[in-house]
């Protein structure tokens, strides 16, 4: 599903993101990448996003070889995989239903299809009744719960999530990870970055280290310790 | 294919969303664009106004022969074709005694007088011959052969030029070569600076939404998706500021027309111009819109290349 081959970013010349990091993650796994802030995680998935080009290296995500991917393509790949942000990124004048209808709205999702779609998600998110709340009436939790359902909707094959319990506290970053869980059950793929360590280590999962731009453990029901 | 269009449709909705809610910057961008538009429409009609007045005034310009009774038809008929070899000779008329006389009397028809004295004698009119010249600006090439000796023998009395007529269209034409470049200068200015206002505009929308479109392009939104409402917006700009320009020049000359119950204003003929732009008016409303339009689209376009980052660094 996701292949990354000896990718190297570089910033500025001399400061290196990604040193030759290479990995492999099949459909539908459920993958934790850990290390220290400024170690590469977030330039690993901006990578996968394609916020971000690779220095050298080649990405392959869901059969698409990024060195092929045209910029009008972008959208279309952004479209398969589903991102779930740190901080968010809620649109703050629209409420809990218009922040997940948004993202089918902007590819062309008829209202009929919206209106029958965004409430199952919210459902599944947890956030059933919440629709017309506004994103500033809620908790932590549930606007990232808000953001996750807005990144699932479309069905993506990938769900990319940056640090999502990063600002929660530890209840709160639980329901968060519970609701990745149940959707990795319904058969997507998870990449899941954090530096929560009694997260890790619940979830007992495949854990990746990166430690300075290259990946320095990579090791099935890991658990992680400082 | 239902997804294209249901988001043309979101796009342009968008656009009118983008419009109500960036009015203040937008009537700025509005104004702008109509006093480019208004300069540049007056200035058609009044250039096509001046060239109609000078192609008239030519048209009455002509040189008139007279002849002396005693010419004999032959050496009139020779004097005809020898005018008419002559490049800039348009048209000779001859005008006989009897015609003559019915013309002054049609036009003195008031002046019962003059209707009678001029009964009683023996016609006094001279026959003439009225030559138009296709340039009257350079007739010198006639007024050399009609002063020939042995033509000048053929003349009653002294050929008249028509020089004040001439005057006129100096006039004119200086007026219309002024209104045009003036009028050029002014669309090309005020061009400029619509183009860069509505770009603004653009630049502070964009940066007023820009956690909305990095959200968008982060939610896989297309280009076009982004990029079109900020062009659509522009679009209704352009719309607005060629109907207003084309109602404010409408509304000019129709004032302007009643107020001074005139059919000219100095040398702008009016009713002319009132004329043209009637006759024309769809025609006019066609061009004045789409040159709105493509000025706020193409500086949209312009200002959202620039702010709306689509590539991804390397």
């Amino acid at each position: 599903m996701i292949l990354l081959d000896r990718v190297t970013k570089v910033y500025n010349r001399n400061n290196t993101a990604l040193d030759r990091v290479s990995l492999h993650v099949e459909p539908k796994e459920f993958v934790i990448i850990i290390g220290k802030s400024g170690a590469g995680k977030s330039t690993l998935l901006k990578l996968l996003t394609r916020e971000e080009r690779q220095t050298s290296g080649k990405i392959v995500v869901g059969g698409v070889d990024y060195d092929k991917l045209k910029d009008r393509d972008i959208p279309l790949l952004r479209r398969k995989i589903g991102v779930v942000f740190q901080d968010f990124k809620l649109l703050q004048n629209k409420n809990v239903f218009e922040n997940v209808a948004f993202a089918l709205e902007i590819v062309g999702y008829g209202n009929k299809e919206i209106i029958h779609t965004v409430p199952r998600v919210l459902d599944i998110v947890g956030l059933k009744g919440k629709e017309k709340n506004m994103p500033m009436e809620l908790s932590g939790g549930e606007r990232q719960r808000v953001a996750i359902a807005r990144a699932i909707v479309r069905q993506p094959k990938i769900l990319i999530a940056d640090e999502p319990t990063g600002n929660l506290d530890p209840k709160h970053a639980w329901d968060v990870i519970k609701v990745l869980e149940k959707i990795n059950k319904y058969g997507t793929t998870v990449l899941l970055t954090t530096h929560n360590q009694e997260i890790v280590n619940k979830l007992r999962r495949r854990v990746i280290v990166i430690s300075d731009g290259r990946v320095v453990s990579d090791k099935a029901n890991a658990e992680y310790r400082h | 294919m239902k997804r294209k269009f249901i988001t043309l449709l979101r796009i342009i909705r968008a656009g009118f969303q983008n419009f109500a809610r960036n009015l203040t910057l937008g009537i700025a961008a509005m104004a702008v664009m109509v006093i480019t538009l208004t300069i540049l429409l007056f200035s058609v009609i009044a250039n096509a106004t001046f060239i109609h007045t000078i192609e008239q005034i030519t048209d009455k310009i002509d040189i008139s022969v007279y002849l002396k009774d005693s010419v004999s038809e032959q050496r009139r008929d020779e004097l005809i074709t020898d005018l008419k070899r002559n490049e800039n000779v348009k048209s000779v008329n001859y005008v006989s005694k009897e015609q003559a006389l019915e013309i002054y009397k049609e036009q003195n028809a008031d002046n019962v007088d003059l209707l009678v004295a001029i009964s009683q004698t023996d016609n006094p009119l001279p026959a003439s011959l009225q030559v138009k010249p296709h340039n009257p600006n350079e007739i010198d090439a006639i007024k050399q052969y009609l002063e020939q000796p042995d033509i000048k023998e053929l003349q009653s009395d002294e050929t008249s030029y028509s020089g004040d007529r001439k005057e006129a269209i100096d006039k004119i034409s200086q007026a219309t070569t002024f209104f045009r470049e003036a009028g050029l200068v002014g669309v090309v200015v005020f061009m400029i600076v619509s183009m860069l206002i509505i770009f603004n505009t653009i630049r502070m929308a964009i940066f007023n939404r820009r956690d909305e479109l990095t959200i968008m392009r982060l939610l896989g939104a297309s280009t076009i998706y982004i990029r079109g409402p900020f062009i659509v917006e522009t679009v209704v700009y352009g719309v607005f500021a060629g109907v207003i320009s084309i109602s404010l020049v409408g509304a000019m000359f129709a004032v302007s027309a009643s107020a001074f119950g005139a059919s000219s204003l100095g040398l702008l003929d009016i009713s002319y111009a009132n004329n043209f732009y009637s006759s024309y008016f769809w025609l006019i409303v066609g061009a004045q819109i789409f040159i709105g339009v493509a000025i706020g689209a193409t500086s949209s376009f312009v200002a959202t290349r620039k702010y709306l980052k689509f590539k991804t660094s390397k």
